[in-house]
């Protein structure tokens, strides 16, 4: 499904990403851990379409096509999600209305019809109840004055609604307190369907018990320098990152 | 020929275009035949501003200088017809629909069978045996101050006049549509409003200006006067949505009695050049002012507000919010005065003053004014200038949202609030409509 080799950027004029490869299946979930500075979030900025990142080399195939070719409105109508790590408030735009454009916007680009007013709202409740979300959040504009536990529950909200093929979570658990942790990890267990995908960028090994992923990957220096399964992340939760940070240098 | 010839040139001309109005129309009212030659001889000594006046610096008026105008005549027939008029229609199906066709009131376009006891609309023939409305008639708006004041009341012969007596309560929105139809020669048209709210009357007022069909260049030359009786409610919209010609100065003095409110929208979306001069004052304890304004402007625009809000008198409130998005290459000034005299203890008094430039040729001149010589008073002035939220507008085409959608629903964003404020639920969604198509012209340019 997606397929990134040896994807090397930067942004502002430093080299983040060095030849970065990962392999992506259907159903896959993917966890990204690595130490601070080692390119986790620019990943996600390039996958998701970002300008002011400079793809400097390598290939990124999503669904067949030439993700890096594509603008950030196509990826996420190709069926990309990205789940912000700082969520954007946007005073005057409501939350349901932003995201009936968007939704609408998704279907056009498949030639679906655009869903009326009471079918969408129909769907946005249901997927309401996923995040525990009560509806004035909708009727408020995008992200403001939310708590960071509400953004957090608001991206997955989105998550939900626009149904992606390939969900990428920024630091999703960032700032959140155990309820929220819980409430946003169910919304994103209850969207695990056997093919849908996910990468789980986080810097802490605690979201990984409520989201259990089939693969780990250390990210250092902006290339994935381990790969493993769950247990790689109790050990880097119980280690640290130094032994990592070790081997990467003895292997040079 | 020099520039201030120019100026002086074009000035004599109105000056000797008003001996001959005057001599047609003038001898049926004597008192304002006295005031007309006061404004011709202010006019005289003033002349049509420069960029060098300090209010004028960026708006050039050379085109109006330049322009060898006719002034629209109560004489001109006139071709409008209701059902041009329907297509202006901003307040619901009910309105009141009045068709000021260059200047003069068009009674066969306009739809005034429906308006409620207690409201009277109608040029001077109609009140000249009312000694309230005479008496207010001419004589708010300072000619002696303002040039182009002057400049109306020298020429202008067919006023329209509003008077709500007092309590009565009209649901029905009273809407004066400025319809400027282009002829042959390029056209001034002198148009003034005058409105009487009586003690505890509460209205809702639209003007609207609109240019129907082309032709030669048109200035609008407005005056409106609007008297706010005590404990009055007045809810007032000016939407300027002229074509892309079009001059427009307009002067619109509000005198607040006791206990009064007001809310003042101005929309300006069309015209070359749109000059706008708010001055409201709070002449008596517990007034409320609300003063809003919203600006769209793209290809080479210009718009100039210009609003003071002028605190007489002790415990009043005013609050102004003016919003503007400018692309391409239109410019944007606005400069806001609030003035607190020194008997108007325990004012507050807020404003502020919100930019978005879409384009690097685009500009915005803002210059907020506090002049304050009282000193128990609360008040408080803010301008940005800035651009569209790059970080808003990838959050939302990272949501599959088109990039000139996206760009649509944040200007949309930006400048919404103004309107939602506007209390007439039907004008209201008619203003987002026309803010919403002007949205659209600027993506496309862009």
């Amino acid at each position: 499904m997606l397929s990134i080799k040896d994807l090397k950027a930067s942004v502002e004029g430093k080299q983040i990403l060095n030849g970065l490869n990962l392999e992506v299946k259907p159903g896959e979930v993917h966890a990204i851990m690595g130490p601070n500075g080692s390119g986790k979030s620019t990943l996600a900025s390039v996958l998701a379409g970002r300008e002011e990142y400079e793809v400097e080399g390598g290939a990124v195939n999503f669904l067949g096509k030439d993700l890096l070719d594509m603008s950030p409105e196509d990826r996420a109508r190709a069926g990309m999600f990205l789940a912000f790590q700082y969520p954007v408030e946007i005073p005057g735009v409501s939350n349901a209305n932003f995201l009936k454009t968007a939704v609408n916007e998704v279907r056009k680009s498949r030639s679906l019809a655009p869903y009326d007013s009471k079918e969408f709202l129909k769907i946005m409740k249901e997927k309401m109840a996923l995040v525990e979300m009560d509806k004035a959040m909708t009727q408020r504009s995008v992200n403001e004055g939310f708590s960071g536990g509400e953004k957090k529950r608001n991206e997955i909200f989105q998550m939900a609604m626009l149904e992606p093929t390939l969900a990428i979570l920024d630091e999703t658990d960032s700032g959140l307190d155990i309820d929220a942790l819980r409430i946003v990890s169910n919304g994103v267990n209850a969207l695990r369907d056997g093919n849908r995908s996910f990468i789980v960028i986080t810097h802490y090994q605690r979201l990984l018990d409520y989201i259990v992923p089939d693969f780990v990957h250390v990210l250092y220096k902006g290339r994935i320098v381990k790969s493993g399964t769950k247990d790689l992340a109790l050990e880097l939760e119980e280690k640290g990152y130094d032994w990592i940070k070790e081997e990467v240098a003895v292997g040079a | 020929m020099s520039t201030i010839t120019k100026y002086q040139t074009a000035s004599t001309a109105f000056v000797q275009e008003a001996e001959v109005f005057a001599d047609l129309y003038g001898k049926d009212h004597p008192t304002l035949a006295a005031i007309r030659k006061q404004a011709m001889v202010a006019f005289s000594n003033r002349g049509i501003p420069t960029m060098k006046h300090e209010e004028w610096k960026y708006v050039n008026l050379t085109s109006i200088a330049q322009t060898d105008y006719r002034t629209a005549s109560p004489a001109d027939s006139q071709k409008l017809s209701k059902s041009d008029a329907e297509q202006y229609r901003f307040a619901g199906k009910d309105a009141i629909l009045c068709v000021i066709e260059n200047g003069k009131l068009n009674v066969a376009a306009s739809t005034m069978s429906s308006i409620p006891a207690g409201v009277r609309i109608g040029s001077i023939d109609d009140f000249s045996n009312d000694a309230d409305v005479m008496s207010h008639l001419f004589t708010h708006a300072s000619f002696e101050e303002e040039a182009m004041v002057a400049l109306n009341t020298m020429l202008c012969y067919s006023p329209i006049i509003i008077k709500v007596d007092a309590k009565v309560k009209c649901d029905t929105v009273i809407q004066l549509i400025f319809a400027t139809v282009p002829g042959v020669d390029p056209l001034l048209i002198p148009a003034r409003v005058l409105v009487v709210a009586g003690e505890q009357s509460e209205f809702t007022v639209v003007e609207s200006y609109h240019t129907v069909g082309a032709g030669a260049l048109t200035f609008n030359n407005v005056v409106s006067e609007v008297v706010v009786g005590k404990a009055a409610r007045v809810h007032y919209s000016k939407i300027q949505v002229e074509g892309d010609e079009a001059q427009h100065i307009n002067y619109h003095k509000v005198n607040m009695a006791r206990d009064s409110y007001q809310h003042l929208t101005t929309l300006t979306l069309g015209g070359a050049i749109v000059r706008n001069n708010l001055n409201i004052r709070l002449d008596d304890e517990q007034v409320n002012a609300y003063l809003n304004g919203l600006y769209v402007l793209n290809q080479k625009q210009v718009i100039d507000n210009h609003t003071l809000v002028d605190h007489a008198m002790p415990n009043c409130y005013s609050n102004e919010l003016y919003k503007g998005i400018i692309g391409d290459q239109a410019q944007g000034v606005f400069n806001g005065k609030i003035w607190v005299r020194e008997d108007a203890q325990k004012t507050n008094a807020y404003q502020s003053n919100k930019n978005l430039l879409l384009s690097n040729q685009a500009s915005m001149n803002t210059k907020p004014q506090l002049e304050i010589y009282a000193d128990d008073v609360k008040c408080s002035h803010g301008a940005t200038t800035g651009q569209l939220d790059d970080e808003a507008l990838f959050y939302l085409r990272a949501r599959g949202i088109g990039e000139t959608v996206a760009r649509s629903l944040l200007n949309h964003a930006f400048a919404a609030d103004v309107i939602e404020q506007v209390e007439n639920e039907a004008l209201r969604e008619s203003l987002m409509q026309l803010l919403d198509v002007k949205l659209s012209a600027l993506q496309i340019e862009t």
